[in-house]
């Protein structure tokens, strides 16, 4: 947004002087259309941010108080009694990033290429979970994942979970406050933020292209490998961004489907926050998370490699 | 044909493309109606029609991306109707070109090559950028070329693989005039160079006329006329072919005497027409069109109709409407006969006279008029305000 306009600015003197009187007033107009968002942003994001940066930095209790005293201390010893919640947030968030592309891939390539008139029906159907709560959506797969329930007890005739509980992914017969239950309801929460960015990247592509490639002795697996997938790319990179990123910070499903073996980091900081209010170490380790999901996006992005995509 | 056969060696066994008894329908639209076609190997064949006709859904049951709803497609003696597209040795120049935007030109050329496994392609695909004069722009990606270049790459990306039929779907309706007509001349080189079979769709019978050795003229889901460019122009078989082929004067006459020249009278004067020129059998009392092309007719003025020589057909009228354009006037004239007729004088001795409003005696020689069947629309084919273009 701000080089588009410096580089009007940079063409406006250009232009004849006559004309500059009313291109200067012209010139503030993206300023102030941009103000509210700013402002927005400073009260709400920027300050935040700066008022949690210096509280990772203090130390005291709640009694005396707390002081600016430089304490990065604070950050190394959270990081070493916490990682093992950090992993585990990194891989529940991975695994339901993984089942969501798989899940929804197929889904997105339906809704974009084969269902015709009921296009617009399906992409509802989408985000017709967003009617409900979130909380109460999440409090629903307790029901669904419960020990008497129709699901699991197929699972068990299936012996499913026979192989699942020996993965560590399920505890014997039940499901329920294992780390299945906590990825089953990350996978159906950001399932829809990956479908959305996947059908609009798939939509885009020219039929044509399908055509070519099959006229150019490719079959549809092959077109699918060499021209239908490479072109979602762009998709496929914001979709997992889009789940992964807010997964990776969630608790609410590890609280309400987990158990205190499948905490996430997003638990930890919260009961720091609202139960041990030890605000210095919940602060450090939102910071923490921040830096570890910042360093992977970079290095995904840069592999992935979205700018050379049309 | 058979030194063109000769040349074509890397072309297994009979090339020719037989449709025999092909249609397509959509629910209760039949876009192509049964058709009978063979494409001769090594020829260029044009298929010529309006939008709508049935042209490009012909040329897509040849590639394989419809399913024709009945009949066969041969590809020399081999059966190919059920052969999905990425089985068939054909390949198709798409009318957007359809280039794979995530790949360099090089790669786009190398796409059929690999799929069949040839792992080597650089030689062929640095011989077909030459041949499209492209070899500087191996490593762009197609946005970064012009039109004109997207084309020659999309030809060059279909040719690499020495398809049996090269299949053409309006590949140069993008590109504006002076382009178009340069890539004709290129497309006819090429396709002589490398003596591949093209079937070539297009709504421009300019373009048909220049570049192919055959054309088939559809309307409506069939094919009206096959044949040479000249004897499509010289002979239209019916009202369509006539008017959509350049332009026609086509007037209704009433059938006075039949035989080796069948004469009619159209308001009032007799015309003269090679009995083995009328397309359909007359009869005395019966209707025909007389037709005859602009560029073939005279025009004298009134005053000195008596030096216009005997044997000729004559038709009075008075100019309306004259336009010069250079090579020629195009005057448009009201007779009895007919109104607007069209005739294109060559400007070599101007004759001043001839001026909207003036009395004038169009004549031509009865060898270069043609009989129609009267009962057809007599402006079928006539190209509209809507379809210019």
């Amino acid at each position: 947004m701000s080089t588009s306009t410096l580089t009007k600015e940079d063409a406006a003197p250009v232009e004849e002087p006559v004309l500059r009187k009313p291109s200067a007033r012209k010139r503030l107009v993206p300023y102030w259309l941009l103000l509210p968002g700013i402002i927005w942003l400073v009260v709400f994001f920027a300050l935040p941010m700066i008022y949690q940066a210096s509280t990772s930095v203090q130390t005291g209790s709640l009694e005396k108080g707390f002081e600016v005293t430089w304490h990065f201390q604070t950050y190394w010893d959270a990081f070493q009694e916490y990682w093992p919640q950090f992993i585990r947030s990194l891989l529940y968030a991975g695994t339901a990033t993984l089942l969501c592309l798989l899940l929804g891939y197929p889904l997105a390539y339906l809704i974009a290429f084969k269902a015709g008139r009921w296009r617009n029906l399906l992409l509802v159907l989408v985000i017709a979970p967003f009617f409900t709560s979130f909380l109460i959506r999440t409090l629903a797969w307790k029901t669904i994942l419960a020990d008497d329930s129709v699901v699991v007890e197929a699972l068990n005739a299936l012996h499913f979970l026979d192989v699942t509980s020996w993965l560590g992914w399920t505890e014997g017969d039940r499901v329920l406050a294992t780390p299945m239950a906590v990825v089953c309801g990350l996978t159906y929460n950001f399932l829809p933020f990956m479908i959305l960015p996947l059908y609009t990247s798939l939509e885009r592509i020219d039929g044509r292209l399908h055509e070519a490639a099959q006229d150019l002795y490719a079959s549809p697996a092959t077109t699918f490998r060499k021209v239908t997938f490479p072109l979602s790319m762009p998709g496929v990179v914001s979709g997992t961004l889009l789940t992964f990123i807010p997964a990776s910070g969630d608790y609410v499903n590890a609280e309400l489907l987990g158990s205190t073996d499948t905490k996430m980091v997003g638990n930890v900081i919260q009961s720091q926050f609202l139960r041990v209010l030890d605000y210095p170490t919940a602060a450090a380790l939102s910071f923490i998370l921040m830096a570890i999901v910042l360093g992977m996006v970079t290095v995904y992005i840069r592999r992935a490699g979205t700018e050379d995509l049309v | 044909m058979t030194d063109k056969t000769a040349h074509t060696g890397k072309n297994t066994g009979g090339g020719d493309v037989r449709l025999t008894g092909i249609s397509k329908s959509y629910g209760s639209f039949t876009a192509v109606h049964p058709l009978d076609l063979t494409v001769p190997q090594g020829s260029f064949f044009a298929l010529l029609g309006a939008s709508g006709c049935g042209k490009t859904t012909t040329l897509r049951m040849i590639a394989g991306l419809e399913d024709p709803t009945t009949g066969t497609v041969f590809l020399g003696d081999k059966d190919v109707t059920d052969l999905p597209p990425y089985k068939r040795p054909v390949n198709t120049v798409f009318q957007s070109y359809a280039l794979f935007p995530h790949m360099d030109i090089s790669e786009n050329i190398a796409f059929g090559l690999r799929r069949r496994g040839i792992k080597s392609v650089k030689k062929q695909v640095d011989d077909m950028l030459e041949l499209v004069q492209l070899g500087d722009k191996a490593r762009h990606k197609p946005h970064q070329l012009s039109g004109g270049q997207q084309q020659r790459v999309a030809v060059a990306r279909a040719l690499i693989n020495h398809p049996q039929v090269l299949l053409l779907d309006e590949p140069l309706g993008a590109l504006d005039l002076k382009l178009r007509r340069q890539m004709q001349l290129e497309l006819k080189r090429i396709q002589t160079e490398v003596g591949i079979t093209f079937v070539h769709v297009t709504h421009d019978q300019e373009e048909a006329m220049t570049m192919a050795d055959q054309v088939a003229v559809m309307n409506g889901g069939r094919v009206e006329q096959l044949g040479a460019p000249a004897d499509l122009y010289e002979n239209p078989q019916t009202t369509f072919v006539a008017n959509f082929l350049g332009t026609s004067n086509l007037i209704e006459a009433e059938v006075v005497e039949t035989g080796a020249d069948v004469i009619v009278t159209a308001g009032g004067g007799k015309l003269r027409v090679p009995g083995d020129r009328c397309t359909s059998a007359v009869r005395q009392g019966g209707k025909v069109l007389v037709g005859v092309r602009p560029e073939k007719i005279s025009l004298t003025h009134a005053d000195d109709a008596g030096s216009i020589a005997d044997g000729r057909n004559r038709v009075t009228g008075r100019i309306a409407d004259s336009s010069f354009i250079g090579v020629s006037t195009q005057y448009v004239v009201n007779s009895p006969a007919g109104a607007e007729l069209q005739v294109y004088e060559q400007n070599i001795e101007r004759d001043t006279r001839l001026v909207p409003g003036a009395e004038v005696v169009l004549h031509w020689n009865p060898a270069h008029t043609f009989g129609l069947d009267a009962a057809q629309d007599i402006d079928a084919g006539v190209e509209t305000v809507e379809d210019a273009g």
